[in-house]
């Protein structure tokens, strides 16, 4: 697989693990491959606002150069929305140069006109990505979810020029659910949208089954489980 | 980053046709029969232009053969318990599933659908039909009492969904005791045939279900065969209207499923993308050869511009290409001459000077394909605003008030579905309610299941497929049996075109009545017609004698003519509206009070009765009580059968609302001149429909007498009206009035011909007599279920659900 280039879109770990990546990456002579951060009171985000700003700070300080954050649910579900854009704009200022993804928790907020609201909030308070979840929601990357938050992000290209990336994160553990939701990109965002750049999928369980579809591919035989290195 | 290609194989398919050496027959009594000497006709895949496999053209010994078949097999099959047909169904519908693929994929090169749509949609309703129908088979002695069979019937389906709508016919067909003979279209014959054969693989007697192969002329054969005792159609409204005619008279029952121009109307408080995701489904779906295609899209001038740039977006990556292509959006047009027909309207619409758009993501080179089109910049008198197109074409209207939008919407000849876009729930069900249509979807298009009935209004037709309602098309009420009048020619032109017409001067009945012993001169009693809530003279005042049973003049009666019939059509309309929005407790006060009045007159109108009939004073009050029972009746009726709930696959609320038909037309007969009026008007009323009524023609007066009593009961003016003068006269105008719903005639034979031949020009629904006196006292006969059947037209209604989710 070296010889063709592709590698994981980043890595992602929590603040703690961020200098530490950053020396494996490097005697791994893999750079380029950037690192990811939850930050910001992961995955619940109830810490005080002061800690989740310095946790930001310190993670692009040990070399993260992307952040995902939370959003404020209890603000969202009160719905203030102002609230919510203050908080993360904020948190863009702490991001630097970093890029931020903004996790809208789309399985705490009841509705799909709130993860609509939250999706805007988050895109005009300047994210880079939007995210659905943390993975520990009782529901995660849902395909409604996802069409709610990419309609919304053609919506914003459209009346501002910018695009937003997206990532679906949690129960996205299949090489056939990953082509649902790259045809899902390409609806309805278009070609684009079809690169790292601009699409992630969060989804530490995929990997495995990925290589054991370019197996097939390969070989025409399934392969078990067991035969594809852990991940 | 392109769509690869995601080819089904064909291989099975192929093998199947090779396994009948590529060549096709009739399918009767289970066998495959195929006579000497018949024309062939070469189906091919339209997506590739191949020759798929040869059929024949049958001709009406075949026709002869296959009804014989079913007329055979129905004398054990409807004796047959509902149990076993169950059973039966079942097996089908599980057979089917065993054969799904097959199926799906025939179907796909056949008529040249995508194999998603075929796979996802089609074949997966044809299977949801038959069980949905195995259990009505099992129910029909319990939830069906009062009905049952009808005999053979003869069912002719279009090519836009051939395995699908043949299954709408012979699901509830055969659940309810009858047997089949099936004429499939000509471009598609190949599901047909091979669903007869997987019919007969699981077990379902021979002559149960029939296929026959031919043109149009052999579909006419069997719809005119005498022994076909019932005409179940889908297809155009011109093949409609020739078949209303063709059948005329004949006794044989008709069920019409035509075509559309269905709205789709998008309000500024709609989720605009999902809008653009249902108007997909609305007219690009299945290459928009459906008759419920939502071709006319009415659109809020608040978001008029931003729906048009997001149609125009979604086009440009709908894919178009081969039918067997899993990644395909749409696929081929059935034939070239439905594609040459779509290119004349677009034509047209350019010449107008109207914006057409074509964009696709992807369109082959070859094969018989179109590209999804949007038109704007039309104009309401348009051609391709007003008549069906039966292809991937939508015309784009704006409106600015949910009240222009739903007169856009009806502004139409047709009337089969249509849907509603807005997240404001209120406002969804009050357009839903006045857009006159068979089916309203809210926040979708195109949905069907066997649980709700689809069927049109207006010149879409009458009859419903699926549902409780759909069975009533398959059966008739248990104490009538099929008639088979002979009925000679008919002038249509002529029949009840003029009337008797001499002076009645000299014939005046003389009255004298003593006061204190002087004989003075009774006070004249002039009986008018009645309309609009008032007494009216008659447009050209022209009288009528009215004889006693002694043979002596006993009044006088004006003599309708076609303006009183165009004047009491208007009345009546003006009426309808407010007397169908009427809370129903309301009408049904009205009604219980008309029975009150009645009771305090209870022998003046006995003793009219006798005097005009010549029966006992006992039989004149046993009418007048039975009268007074029967307004009790409906009154209670009123507020007891609006609809229910369907329970479809939806998940949401599938709503069967139980609406009026409009204005009715009625004929009474002259037996019972008090009981068959009441009879006949009153379901039709509390229903909420408004009538304009011809009583008996021998014995109108007691008719006459009662608008005193409506008038006393606070029925609206309008609600009833009622005409007098020669039945065959005024029934000819309201039979050819456009704007009568529906028409009633209990008279002769040739009137009721007369009746169902001319109702075709607008398709309106007829209920009549072909000369046969009911016994209207008899519960069953004079107020069976029958009635409200032929007082309500169905809708349903379909609002999805699935905001909630997560925590």
């Amino acid at each position: 697989m070296h010889m063709t280039g592709i590698t994981t879109g980043a890595v992602c770990v929590y603040p703690n693990r961020v200098a530490e990546c950053k020396k494996a990456l490097k005697e791994l002579q893999a750079t380029e491959i950037p690192i990811a951060s939850v930050a910001t009171g992961f995955p619940t985000g109830q810490v005080p606002l002061k800690t989740r700003i310095e946790e930001i700070e310190l993670a692009v300080m040990d070399g993260a150069s992307e952040i995902d954050i939370v959003i404020n649910r209890q603000y969202a579900l009160q719905g203030n929305w102002q609230g919510v854009y203050d908080e993360v704009q904020r948190m863009k200022v702490a991001c630097g140069d970093a890029q931020m993804k903004t996790i809208i928790a789309a399985g705490d907020l009841g509705t799909m006109a709130n993860v609509y609201k939250a999706s805007m909030v988050c895109m005009m308070a300047g994210a880079d990505f939007i995210k659905t979840s943390t993975g520990k929601e009782s529901v995660n990357a849902t395909l409604p979810i996802g069409l709610v938050m990419v309609r919304a992000i053609r919506k914003y290209h459209q009346m501002t020029g910018f695009k937003v990336g997206f990532k679906p994160a949690g129960g996205i553990r299949s090489a056939k659910d990953a082509c649902t939701w790259m045809s899902l990109m390409k609806e309805e965002l278009g070609d684009d949208w079809l690169n790292a750049q601009l699409f992630r999928i969060g989804a530490s369980g995929l990997l495995t089954d990925i290589e054991r579809q370019i197996f097939h591919h390969v070989t025409g035989r399934y392969a078990a489980g067991y035969e594809m290195p852990m991940s | 980053m392109p769509y690869g290609p995601a080819p089904e194989a064909d291989n099975v398919v192929k093998a199947w046709i090779n396994d009948h050496g590529g060549s096709f027959g009739h399918f009767i009594n289970n066998e495959w029969i195929k006579p000497e000497g018949r024309k062939t006709y070469q189906t091919k895949n339209p997506s590739t232009g191949q020759v798929l496999a040869t059929t024949i053209q049958g001709e009406e010994t075949d026709v002869d053969q296959a009804v014989s078949a079913s007329r055979k097999a129905y004398d054990s099959w409807s004796k047959t318990p509902g149990h076993i047909r169950a059973r039966h169904l079942y097996s089908i519908a599980r057979h089917i599933q065993k054969h799904m693929r097959l199926m799906s994929v025939v179907e796909s090169m056949d008529n040249g659908k995508t194999f998603r749509e075929s796979r996802d949609c089609d074949v997966p309703i044809v299977v949801r039909h038959f069980y949905h129908h195995a259990g009505w088979a099992q129910l029909m002695d319990t939830e069906m009492r009062g009905w049952k069979s009808i005999g053979v019937v003869g069912a002719i389906v279009p090519w836009n969904f051939p395995l699908m709508l043949l299954t709408w016919k012979l699901a509830p067909a055969l659940a309810m005791g009858n047997t089949v003979v099936l004429k499939p279209a000509t471009y598609t014959r190949l599901s047909a045939l091979l669903l007869a054969e997987i019919c007969a693989e699981a077990g379902l007697p021979p002559g149960v279900f029939n296929v026959v192969t031919g043109n149009g002329a052999m579909g006419s054969q069997l719809a005119t065969h005498p022994d076909v005792d019932k005409v179940a159609f889908t297809g155009s409204t011109e093949v409609g209207q020739k078949l209303r005619r063709a059948v005329a008279g004949t006794g044989k029952k008709l069920s019409l499923e035509l075509g559309g121009k269905s709205p789709v109307v998008v309000f500024e408080s709609a989720d605009l993308d999902s809008a653009v995701e249902g108007i997909v489904d609305a007219i690009w779906f299945n290459q928009g050869q459906v008759c419920s295609a939502g071709s006319k899209i009415l659109v809020q001038e608040p978001v008029k511009d931003q729906l048009i740039m997001k149609l125009k977006d979604r086009l440009k990556h709908l894919r178009v290409g081969d039918s067997l292509d899993k990644t395909m959006d749409m696929a081929a047009i059935v034939d070239e001459s439905q594609k040459k027909s779509i290119e004349e309207y677009v034509q047209h619409a350019r010449g107008e000077g109207a914006e057409v758009y074509q964009a696709t993501g992807c369109f082959p080179e070859s094969g018989c394909f179109y590209p999804p089109t949007l038109i704007t910049n039309v104009q309401t008198v348009s051609k391709v605003v007003r008549e069906e197109i039966f292809g991937p074409v939508a015309v784009l209207l704006p409106f600015r008030t949910a009240k222009e939008a739903i007169s856009l919407a009806n502004n139409t000849n047709y009337g089969l579905a249509g849907s509603v876009w807005t997240e404001n729930i209120g406002l969804a069900l009050e357009v839903s309610l006045n857009i006159k249509a068979g089916t309203v979807w809210v926040n979708c298009h195109n949905l069907f299941d066997a649980a709700a009935g689809f069927g049109g209004y207006k010149e879409s037709g009458y009859g419903r497929d699926g549902g409780k309602e759909g069975l009533f098309e398959y059966t008739r009420p248990s104490w009538e049996e099929r008639l088979r009048p002979e009925v000679g020619e008919i002038d249509y032109k002529t029949f009840g075109s003029t009337v008797q017409q001499r002076p009645t001067m000299g014939n005046a009945p003389i009255t004298e009545i003593p006061v204190d012993g002087i004989k003075m001169p009774g006070i004249d009693r002039t009986y008018k017609m009645y309309y609009g809530g008032a007494q009216k003279r008659p447009d050209a005042p022209y009288s009528r004698a009215i004889y006693g049973a002694d043979g002596q003049v006993f009044g006088h009666v004006g003599e309708g003519n076609r303006k009183d019939v165009r004047n009491a059509v208007e009345v009546a309309h003006n009426a309808a509206p407010g007397w169908g929005k009427r809370a129903a407790h309301n009408r049904a006060q009205i009604v219980y009070y008309m029975a009150e009045n009645l009771e305090i007159r209870r022998n003046e109108f006995a003793e009219r009765i006798c005097k005009l009939t010549g029966g006992k004073l006992g039989e004149g009050l046993e009418e007048v009580d039975l009268a007074i029972h029967r307004l009790f009746h409906w009154g209670a009726y009123c507020d007891k059968y609006g609809g229910t709930i369907q329970e479809t696959t939806l998940y949401g609320a599938t709503m069967k609302i139980h609406e009026p038909v409009g204005v009715i037309g009625m004929a009474c007969p002259d037996e019972y001149p008090l009981l068959g009026f009441v009879s006949l008007f009153a379901p039709a009323v509390i229903r909420g429909n408004c009538v304009v009524i011809v009583p008996s023609e021998k014995h109108p007066l007691l008719a006459l007498d009662l608008y005193q009593i409506f008038d006393t009961s606070d029925l609206p003016g309008g609600v009833v009206n009622i005409l007098t003068g020669d039945r065959d006269h005024i029934t000819k105008y309201l039979t050819e009035h456009q704007d009568i719903q529906s028409m009633w005639y209990f008279g002769s034979a040739e009137g009721s011909k007369f009746v169902e031949y001319t109702s075709a020009v607008n398709v309106k629904r007829t209920w009549v007599s072909y000369g046969y006196k009911r016994n209207w006292p008899d519960r069953e006969e004079g107020q069976g279920e029958e009635f409200l059947y032929q007082s309500v037209q169905c809708k349903n209604i379909w609002v999805p659900m699935g905001d909630i989710f997560a925590n």
